[in-house]
């Protein structure tokens, strides 16, 4: 089962912000952090993100367990990852439906998977493997892509939806993606929105974009446009208690900058979740 | 295709930018793809550019660039993090800078400091924690961020003035071969230049070489005046440093 609804507004946990969540009086109803950056033996980053959860909810985000391997997971890395998660006991776990990895060689960038049966088989295998060793159930993230393998067996809604019944993952929805990945191959994120499993959302990232020469990239170093803040608004009335957080992760502004856009998703989401009931 | 075979060729187009792999994918004319290499090398640049900061300072920003292209081609991610991405670029200055010793060895500097700043936790004895030690049998501990590499020249003199903003001195050659050591003392990353009878003492107790045996050994190198004082001196030192995390005692 998709772990347990939380609802709620928090920002990502970013360096030039340290003090001021170490201080306690950020106003996040919980914080995301790369799982990456504190799988660290020690040091300063792990006694951070231990003052840090004594102050708010952490989830877990992941960037390189490349759920869509076609070897498999690495258990070292899941290994080091449960002894995160059981020290945090974080809100959610999550990581992104892309691959890194491949026979010693990774990446570390999320590439995209084609959406077939045979990668439905080993994304859902690879997330039984993992669910397992985190002994918890995972959040998997709608990735941006900027490549389509064809032929598909199926759109990546679908494949969200099918991925989800047969794994009992939850979704991590990130409208922003939704945004670039229709922009870039020509669908409509309005479909998107309606034919993902709603009632296995449980968080949101909301984000920024940028225009690349030909397609649009997902650079998180911008405001949230109007355009995500429109999809947002379809889509929340939809789901049940979800999470949403503000993404930044480049031209990272001032802490109180990114309070005002979450102001703007609090104030967005409580008027539709008002009107919905 | 199957999904091996596809990300085999992901591979071939990030790492070699195989165009008869792309042309297998089907996206021999797909400007994404493009975007996807891109990403895979920028990561891996600002990588090391991040890791290796006062010897990108020192031997120029379009040198250093031209290194870790070259590097990138040669030495493909294997790690599922990127903090061991790292790793093996000083040997690739080694091989790219052959008669300047003193840049690789800046490199180990930044790596080391690197691997240091998240490296195990463990608590430094104090001087008043080690008033009931029995030296007859005990053994020093260190702390697991301790790290040692050979030196031959003053990099460390050049890295600490380049942190510092301050102009560095030029490169020489030590008149003798020393090393350096790297370790954590609560939260910082530090370094220190040493000579070779401290090298020899860290790896020897670091191996398990009780302490009243390092004193003989500083005997019989420096004689009973100077080896005593001198074992006596590097204990001081090791502790002051906050390198000295335990005291272990030999059975009998």
């Amino acid at each position: 089962m998709p772990p347990h609804p939380f609802a709620g507004f928090g920002l990502g946990l970013r360096k030039p912000h340290y003090a001021e969540f170490l201080e306690g009086r950020v106003a996040v109803d919980f914080v995301e952090v790369i799982s990456e950056n504190f799988m660290v033996d020690g040091g300063r980053p792990r006694q951070i993100l231990r003052d840090v959860r004594e102050r708010y909810p952490v989830a877990l985000h992941g960037v390189s367990m490349s759920i869509g391997s076609a070897d498999g997971l690495d258990g070292a890395y899941l290994a080091r990852l449960r002894a995160l998660v059981d020290e945090v006991e974080p809100l959610f776990v999550s990581d992104h439906l892309s691959w890194s990895r491949i026979e010693g060689f990774n990446s570390h960038d999320l590439l995209p998977l084609p959406y077939t049966n045979e990668a439905l088989d080993l994304v859902c295998a690879n997330i039984g493997r993992a669910q397992d060793a985190l002994g918890r159930a995972m959040l998997i993230e709608n990735p941006s892509t900027y490549i389509d393998f064809a032929p598909a067996d199926m759109t990546e809604w679908q494949f969200l939806d099918r991925m989800c019944a047969k794994s009992g993952c939850g979704l991590l929805l990130d409208v922003n993606n939704v945004f670039v990945s229709a922009t870039n191959h020509g669908f409509d994120p309005i479909e998107y929105l309606d034919g993902v499993p709603h009632d296995r959302v449980r968080q949101i990232h909301l984000a920024g974009h940028s225009q690349g020469r030909e397609l649009l990239i997902d650079t998180h170093d911008k405001p949230v446009p109007s355009s995500v803040w429109d999809l947002y608004a379809h889509v929340l009335p939809r789901l049940g208690p979800v999470a949403t957080m503000i993404e930044r992760d480049d031209d990272i502004p001032p802490l109180h900058e990114l309070l005002v856009e979450l102001a703007t998703a609090r104030r967005v989401g409580g008027q539709l979740l008002a009107q919905a009931a | 295709m199957s999904m091996f075979a596809l990300q085999r060729d992901m591979r071939a187009w990030l790492v070699s930018e195989d165009n008869v792999a792309a042309e297998r994918l089907g996206l021999a004319t797909a400007p994404g793809l493009r975007v996807y290499q891109n990403n895979y090398r920028a990561q891996l640049v600002a990588c090391l550019e991040e890791s290796f900061a006062r010897t990108r300072d020192w031997i120029g920003g379009a040198a250093f660039h031209a290194a870790v292209i070259a590097h990138i081609g040669r030495v493909p991610p294997s790690s599922w993090t990127l903090d061991a991405y790292p790793r093996d670029f000083p040997a690739t200055l080694t091989t790219r800078y052959p008669d300047d010793p003193e840049i690789a060895e800046l490199a180990w500097i930044d790596w080391a400091l690197g691997e240091a700043f998240v490296g195990p936790d463990a608590v430094a004895l104090t001087v008043e924690e080690l008033g009931d030690v029995d030296w007859d049998r005990a053994t020093l501990r260190f702390t697991p961020t301790l790290d040692i590499a050979e030196l031959t020249t003053n990099a460390p003199a050049i890295w600490s003035a380049l942190a510092a903003g301050e102009e560095p001195p030029g490169m020489h050659v030590l008149p003798e071969p020393g090393a350096i050591l790297v370790w954590r003392e609560d939260h910082a990353s530090r370094f220190r230049a040493i000579d070779q009878i401290e090298r020899q003492a860290l790896l020897s107790v670091r191996a398990g070489l009780p302490f009243a045996d390092l004193c003989t050994a500083m005997v019989d190198m420096l004689g009973e005046e100077d080896g005593i004082a001198r074992a006596g001196q590097l204990l001081g030192q090791w502790v002051r440093d906050g390198m000295v995390v335990a005291i272990a005692y030999k059975e009998g």
